[in-house]
């Protein structure tokens, strides 16, 4: 009777029509509740580590790396970057509250002016055109990659607190929700059909990672040297998929992260983090 | 490891002499920093002519006394965590080998002073295969082995 | 030349934990750059030297098969607090490196 209680959850939180009239924080409770079913000994907290929760000799291999990460070199340079002023003599510090100390669990949110979700790499990008200075390419590691990497290690630690108020808001977040339960590409897989029904189940020798927390712990250093950002994992995800990928910093992109993000919040961030 | 080199060092006494020997011109601070790369072990292809270039003929086997705390699966093959822990008296080195890598000697350890038989470190492997590890102890050799398996994931890696 | 190494020396019991994390590309060789398709030779540490107090107590040697930005973990009974670590590492192209702290 459980099994099928929890299928037809699943199946309805696939399709998400059933759930069109919930608001943000009833979609949130019901995930809770659906992964608090089926694994009913995984804390929440412990919903950060991904995939690697269903594997202790994944997870011991994490924690071992992790306790001296070999990225330090990396997030070094992404220091000097983030504290070399601009031309005008500014400093990213001074476009966030607190120099930008436990600040993006707050990201992404909606932003009433702009009419749009802003996520923290456009903030940084905001921060730069105010100053003078050319934005960077969302999808270049080198540049995004190791500011982000750096600055939102300031954060880490933090609750995921994103919010979703006013219609506005409430209709991106919509979209987003719509995107992560949409079929796509030529294996016609949407991001549930993976990260919801089939978590803790392994595809092409991996363990499937959960919809909740998942978008806690970025960026990543993959291998423990290449920067992925959460955007550039989409990219990844949708290509594996084989579905043509929208671009980083696109609306699908950034109403997706805003749903995603939302999905997390309570969550400690964990920013950066070595992946394999 | 050269062994004239270290048996140099032992008799050379205090730190200080040798110290006065490189203050003085007669020794290149290079040549007292830098051992002699065992370039024949290293570069040896198979785990018998590793062995012997490290100075090991027939390792007796012992898994009791030699802890390899190694994954079952690695995550990434070019980031292995190894730790290796020596319970046996008088253990002077630690030797790891990647049976199945193409060079498979890694890493060799010579341990003094009070350094304990133990050591953690990240290694590189190119498939599924036998870590090894050696430890010469009270003028014997052992060695233990514990098999990691890498793979290709299809999606997180 | 080479970027800073990071040395943690704490006392755990009558032993001090000393774990370290170098920098350095490790390349083994087999690798062919993405860009040009050639071979990155071969450049990886070879030697590297740990002192506590001014007293060797680890000499070791790699080959290219220890991971990219080296890490090494390794105690020495007997050493106290306030001593002085100093590690050196010499790779294949005839690079040095050195730093030094203190158990904490």
């Amino acid at each position: 009777m459980k099994k099928m209680l929890l299928a037809i959850l699943g199946a309805s939180l696939l399709f998400g029509a059933i759930s069109a009239n919930a608001t943000p924080e009833q979609d949130r409770k019901q995930i809770l509740d659906y992964y608090k079913n089926k694994f009913p000994n995984i804390k929440f907290d412990d919903y950060v580590y991904g995939a690697l929760i269903f594997s202790p000799d994944a997870l011991e291999q994490y924690k071992s790396i992790m306790d001296f990460p070999p990225y330090y070199s990396q997030l070094d340079t992404g220091k000097k970057m983030w504290e070399t002023p601009f031309k005008n003599g500014k400093t990213y510090a001074s476009c966030f509250p607190d120099g930008a100390k436990n600040i993006a669990g707050r990201y992404p949110y909606f932003d009433e002016k702009l009419g749009k979700v802003v996520t923290y790499e456009m903030a940084i990008n905001a921060c730069r055109k105010a100053n003078g200075e050319d934005e960077f390419a969302y999808d270049d590691m080198k540049t995004m990659g190791l500011v982000t990497a750096y600055s939102r290690s300031l954060s880490d630690g933090m609750k995921m607190s994103v919010k979703v108020e006013g219609a506005k808001a409430l209709a991106a977040y919509e979209q987003g929700k719509r995107f992560f339960y949409q079929r796509r590409g030529q294996l016609n897989f949407s991001c549930a059909s993976c990260h919801v029904q089939q978590v803790g189940n392994i595809i092409r020798t991996e363990y499937l990672s959960p919809l909740l927390g998942q978008a806690t712990h970025w960026p990543e250093f993959r291998g423990g040297y290449n920067v992925t950002t959460l955007q550039t994992r989409y990219v990844q995800c949708n290509k594996q998929v084989r579905a043509v990928p929208f671009k980083q910093g696109s609306e699908e992109y950034n109403d997706l992260e805003y749903f995603h993000s939302y999905m997390s919040n309570g969550l400690p961030m964990q920013t950066p983090v070595f992946r394999k | 490891m050269n062994t004239k080199r270290r048996t140099f060092l032992k008799s050379a006494g205090a730190a200080s002499t040798v110290a006065v020997a490189v203050a003085a011109g007669l020794i290149k601070p290079t040549e007292v920093m830098a051992a002699e790369w065992n370039k024949a072990a290293f570069e040896a292809k198979g785990v018998p002519d590793a062995l012997k270039g490290i100075g090991v003929a027939n390792p007796a086997a012992d898994s009791r006394d030699i802890l390899i705390k190694a994954p079952d699966i690695a995550e990434n093959g070019a980031v292995v965590p190894v730790e290796v822990t020596s319970k046996l008296a008088g253990t002077t080195s630690i030797a790891i080998l990647v049976e199945k890598n193409a060079n498979p000697l890694t890493a060799d350890f010579d341990f003094s002073n009070g350094a304990e038989g133990y050591v953690s470190t990240r290694i590189k492997m190119g498939q599924t295969s036998n870590v090894r590890v050696v430890v010469k102890a009270g003028g014997k050799s052992y060695t233990a082995v514990k098999e990691v398996k890498v793979t290709i994931g299809g999606c997180g890696g | 030349m080479a970027e800073p190494m990071r040395i943690r020396a704490t006392m755990a019991g009558d032993a001090a934990d000393i774990k370290v994390l170098m920098n350095h590309p490790m390349e083994t060789g087999n690798r062919k750059d993405a860009k040009t398709g050639k071979l990155v030779p071969a450049h990886f540490i070879q030697t590297v030297h740990a002192e506590v107090n001014g007293k060797t107590v680890l000499e070791a040697q790699w080959s290219q098969a220890v991971s990219k930005n080296p890490f090494l973990g390794f105690k020495v009974k007997g050493a106290k607090a306030g001593n002085k670590v100093t590690i050196s590492w010499a790779d294949n192209l005839g690079e040095k490196n050195s730093a030094v702290a203190v158990v904490a």
